[in-house]
């Protein structure tokens, strides 16, 4: 997306600001610490891959980001501004109420790896839902905009369907669109294409693919690596609740760590 | 027989489409005979036989004031129920809230109202303008009072049967609502929340339109109940409901089979629409979970919510919700 682009090149000569920064973030869940200080940079335009064995705690840290979980420790900073909490003048931190919540949330879009779409409306009424009732924009103009979203992921002839209507892939590539349409700054994923029969992965990564391509700065959990050598930027790998390789794509072809080259073999 | 290529929906050909006789089925056949002789023997009985004395059915089934009773328990049926689905809703949210207090009133309201007849609580509603005379506005434990007002005028004996039937039939839906709620796939709120809606929104327009598809069958049934219990506010004692209408006449003229014959025509009819304002309320709430996909080739794919290895559609809360309708 253009905007994020030109907001890439404004940061200028020196380093970009990152759009996601993550500090020593913990997450326990009782007793149970699955995250144990995860230190993440993602750079604006860019994708950062997350990998890692069942367990690793991938979801609950993208889950972290969106504010459906938590913190337990540490902070997030999305766009510089702490999510979660406000810093008051004392030094204190204040918990943010629902509706700056629901604000910070706005601006992440998410996608799900069971879809999630509401069964209850139709294909064009859940792209137009969050535009119309989140952001109060007119349903004309939701609608246009809903349209383009759909017609965007290739689905412009299916608006009048209900979700059960659709196949897998196809319901995957409404979830992008309706997140699409409230015009989130970043994409988060969680394995995306892991509900899907293999013959309909493709179609739903060829969407992120493109995506990718316009500038959308993405954070991915996935066990696609082709996907990941191919598209990403950065590459996360994470075990046991802590990242224990990171770098560019190469990394997935040149692995360091032990656990990481183990992991490698087994998903490829 | 002419021998022409049959095509599908998609214009695709089907050749060699199997014409083959149905399976014989002889004994449905016997069956179907042997009941409908009985149902018709059933019926002849019960018109011709003198005592049911059909005339006098006919003569009070449209009386004014057997028809003003209708009116009165339709009336009955109706506010109570609007008034305790309102109530059951916000006790449903309240026992799901964060709040421990709000939790903690809610389980009681349900205990209390659940576990007490209906015609004790009729009668306490009717007492209420002897226990409490007047009902006031001012600020709690001191004697300043902005507002006050005789109970006698805000709870008649209609308002008390109101309340009465509205309070008790709360807490019973109550527990079929807080089912439904649950029985929502949690995914469906994430993805809520992930698009900024806020709790409110949520519940409103995510969460209650799809648990209405799994309230509305008990709710049907709760309903048809209530159209009965409303019978029972002669314990207020609230006196132009049908049941009560009906049993006045026949207690002045001595004939009390005919009348119940004509109370049951109408409780009869009423419940028949309501059956049908059921279904087309489930063919309403059920929209895009009985899709399938049309014309489309090969493999099937889940439901939103229903994909493998993933929480299921939870079949046991969907059941639990049907079960505490039918025991209500
Ligand atoms: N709400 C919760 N309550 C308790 N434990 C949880 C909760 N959510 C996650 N966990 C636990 O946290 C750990 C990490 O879970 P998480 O879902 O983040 O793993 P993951 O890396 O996404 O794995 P997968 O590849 O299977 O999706 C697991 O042990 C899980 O059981
Ligand atoms: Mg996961």
């Amino acid at each position: 997306m253009t905007s994020q682009t030109t907001h890439a090149a404004t940061a200028g000569a020196q380093a970009p600001k990152p759009v996601v920064e993550a500090k020593d973030v913990h997450k326990a869940f009782g007793d149970l610490h699955v995250l144990k200080g995860i230190n993440l940079e993602v750079e604006p335009g860019t994708v950062t891959v997350i990998l890692g064995p069942s367990g690793s705690g991938k979801s609950t840290f993208l889950r972290l980001i969106n504010q459906l979980e938590t913190l337990t420790g540490g902070e997030i900073d999305v766009n510089g501004e702490m999510i979660g909490y406000k810093r008051l003048p004392d030094g204190t931190l204040q918990r943010l109420n629902e509706k700056e919540i629901a604000q910070q949330r706005s601006k992440l879009g998410m996608v799900f790896q069971k879809f999630n779409l509401f069964p209850h409306m139709t294909v064009l009424e859940n792209v137009m839902e969050a535009p119309v009732h989140v952001k109060h924009m007119p349903k004309a103009e939701a609608r246009e905009l809903a349209i383009a979203e759909l017609k965007r992921v290739g689905l412009g002839d299916r608006m009048d369907y209900y979700p059960g209507q659709l196949s897998g892939g196809q319901q995957q590539r409404v979830a992008i669109a309706r997140a699409l349409a409230m015009k989130p700054e970043i994409m988060l994923f969680d394995e995306p294409t892991s509900a899907l029969d293999p013959e309909l992965v493709g179609e739903v990564l060829n969407v992120m693919r493109s995506l990718a391509d316009e500038g959308m700065t993405m954070i991915v959990v996935t066990h696609e690596i082709g996907f990941a050598r191919e598209v990403a930027d950065q590459i996360v790998f994470m075990d046991g609740g802590v990242v224990v390789e990171q770098g560019g794509p190469e990394i997935i072809d040149h692995p360091r760590e032990v656990r990481f080259r183990d992991f490698l073999q087994h998903v490829l | 027989m002419p021998h022409h290529v049959e095509r599908d929906g998609e214009g695709l050909p089907i050749p060699n489409r199997i014409e083959a006789k149905p399976v014989k089925r002889t004994g449905q056949i016997v069956a179907a005979v042997i009941v409908a002789l009985l149902a018709a023997m059933l019926i002849h009985g019960l018109v011709t036989n003198p005592r049911f004395e059909w005339n006098v059915v006919w003569k009070y089934l449209f009386n004014e004031r057997v028809l003003e009773g209708v009116g009165y328990t339709l009336i009955l049926t109706f506010l109570s129920m609007i008034i305790a689905i309102i109530l059951a809703v916000i006790l449903a949210i309240m026992r799901k809230s964060a709040n421990p207090v709000l939790r903690g009133v809610s389980w009681f309201y349900i205990w209390f109202f659940r576990g007490t007849p209906v015609y004790t609580q009729l009668v306490f509603w009717g007492l209420f303008s002897v226990l409490i005379p007047r009902l006031s506005l001012g600020i709690p434990f001191t004697s300043v009072e902005f507002w006050s007002v005789d109970s006698q005028t805000v709870v008649t004996a209609f308002n008390a049967a109101v309340i009465g039937l509205a309070l008790n039939e709360a807490a019973y839906l109550a527990e079929i609502v807080r089912a439904g709620l649950e029985a929502v796939d949690p995914g469906q709120e994430e993805a809520a929340k992930a698009l900024g809606m806020k709790r409110s929104m949520i519940m409103r327009r995510v969460i209650l339109p799809q648990a209405m598809r799994i309230i509305i069958p008990p709710t049907g049934n709760e309903t048809i109940g209530m159209l009965k219990t409303t019978s029972l506010v002669l314990a207020v004692p609230f006196t132009l409901e049908l049941q009560y209408a009906t049993n006045a006449i026949a207690n002045r003229i001595y004939k009390p089979i005919p009348l119940l014959i004509v109370a049951s025509f109408w409780y009869l009819l009423i419940t028949s629409i309501f059956m049908v304002i059921q279904s087309m309320l489930e063919k309403h709430f059920g929209k895009g979970f009985e899709a399938r996909p049309v014309g489309t080739k090969g493999k099937q794919t889940p439901l939103p919510g229903k994909t493998e290895g993933e929480p299921q559609d939870d079949v046991n809360k969907t059941n639990e919700a049907a079960f505490l309708g039918y025991n209500a």
